[in-house]
């Protein structure tokens, strides 16, 4: 089995769920994890190693927001030892001036910096954080100026979406040299908050329009990676371009998973950094090798011209929507469950966008 | 943004790197999100990028080194130099 594996190139470590911000489409699970349950700085030492000889090219460090936990810097340089290119995945606050120069020092290569929008009130409202802006902004134009790369990372949602342009146009003056424009997937936090994120169809759709306006008009000087919404969509997307075979993720307290969300799936067994190797994991634990290759799919995936391409969609996303992980992502119109998607996308967005949910932790950690 | 003119002096600006990855037995650049495959030819194009030679330089080096015809090679290395600094793998 391990020879027609690939070795894994992406590894996203959620050093902490700890976070300042409260971001209501927050990527981790709504069941944070504490910080008393958090790895200890050797055996994320002990982890980046093992990535490194796994094959793992980039390790993104990230959280919650990771400049919160103390060993932020050493393990940084032990990425740049190990020879991982290493990505800090940060909301900017928490970072001092002190502590991004000894990330420099360190040997990181790149930050991914969250803005929120591109006017400060709406900003910081949806942070859930005041002043988190201008901290942002502090923060970039540090990283340009000590010639890191920088790549702002905006998700858009009902609130921003009619300034989609202008956050790219921010991220040139920014300085930028990528944006990551990612319209919100309903998962976790953002589920729980979809009656207030998701926008109308046609705004959507303006704003896909804006951004690859800009991407002729901005081409070699700043990268556009957008990331569009798939409730409209045809296809599903290649979620993780196919399960457990580029990227894995390791949680806070050390469990390896297949993707970011995968902990909401049930049954699946996930094996623990202190119990196993990340190459075990990898190659023979259960949840990685359950929505592998093609054999578990069901119909229509399994005969699908396109199994290979976008792998069934998200197992994430069958599963909130349809009640069953194996079944075809329902954003694809070739699904029996494809109404379900077809009946959210064509909801109207209520009048008055309901209050946001912060993604805070339930009881202090 | 200009296309890359004989006197400009190609370089990886922070952040890119060129890594021979033994794992899989190959050269990578290795970019922001990106890991883009260097085949021979772009290997010793992107030594070469140093900062400092200009592409003039190291077209005549390569054709130099590899005893092949100039205007090819100046034609390849153009393009390479260019796709990737669209891509912003490569500062000009």
């Amino acid at each position: 089995m391990r020879d027609k594996i690939a070795a894994p190139a992406g590894m996203l470590a959620e050093l902490t769920h700890r976070c300042p911000l409260g971001c209501p489409y927050c990527s981790n699970p709504i069941e944070l994890e504490k910080a008393a349950g958090e790895l200890d700085t050797a055996t994320w030492k002990r982890v980046l190693s093992e990535a490194a000889a796994a094959g793992v090219l980039h390790v993104h460090l990230s959280g919650g927001e990771p400049c919160v936990r103390r060993d932020i810097v050493e393990l940084t340089a032990h990425c740049a030892e190990a020879g991982l290119y290493s990505n800090l995945i940060t909301s900017g606050v928490g970072l001092t001036r002190d502590l991004f120069e000894a990330l420099v020092a360190a040997g990181l290569d790149h930050i991914q910096l969250s803005i929120q929008d591109a006017e400060a009130t709406s900003a910081d409202r949806i942070a859930g954080y005041e002043g988190a802006f201008a901290r942002k902004r502090e923060v970039a134009a540090w990283t340009t100026a000590a010639g890191l790369p920088l790549t702002v990372n905006a998700v858009m949602h009902r609130a921003n979406v009619s300034r989609a342009g202008r956050m790219v146009e921010l991220a040139v003056l920014l300085g930028a040299r990528r944006i990551e424009v990612a319209h919100t997937q309903y998962y976790g936090w953002a589920m729980v908050n979809r009656a207030a994120l998701m926008p109308s169809r046609e705004e959507t759709e303006t704003a896909v329009a804006e951004v690859e306006a800009l991407r002729k008009k901005h081409e070699g000087r700043i990268v556009i990676d957008h990331v569009v919404p798939d409730y409209h969509a045809r296809f599903p997307k290649a979620c993780m371009n196919g399960w457990g075979r580029r990227t894995l993720n390791v949680t806070p307290s050390g469990r390896i998973l297949p993707c970011h969300a995968a902990a909401m799936i049930p049954g699946l067994e996930f094996w623990s950094v202190m119990e196993h190797s990340l190459a075990e994991a990898w190659y023979d634990s259960p949840a990685f090798n359950i929505f592998r290759g093609t054999e578990w799919m069901k119909e229509p995936c399994r005969s699908c011209d396109r199994r290979e391409i976008d792998f069934g969609g998200c197992r994430c996303q069958a599963l909130a929507l349809t009640g069953d992980a194996r079944n075809a992502d329902p954003i694809c119109h070739l699904s029996p469950d494809h109404a379900i998607a077809q009946e959210i996308a064509a909801q109207q967005a209520p009048d008055v966008a309901p209050d946001y949910v912060y993604r805070r932790m339930k009881t202090k950690a | 943004m200009n296309a890359p003119g004989a006197d400009s002096t190609p370089h990886l600006p922070r952040g890119v790197r060129l890594k021979h990855d033994k794992v899989r037995g190959e050269w990578l650049l290795l970019a922001p999100e990106r890991v883009v495959k260097a085949n021979a030819i772009a290997v010793a194009v992107l030594e070469r990028c140093d900062g400092v030679r200009t592409l003039r330089e190291i077209v005549d080096d390569l054709a130099r080194t590899y005893s092949a015809d100039r205007g090819v090679i100046e034609s390849d290395v153009t393009m390479l130099i260019n796709d990737l600094a669209m891509k912003r793998m490569v500062d000009l």
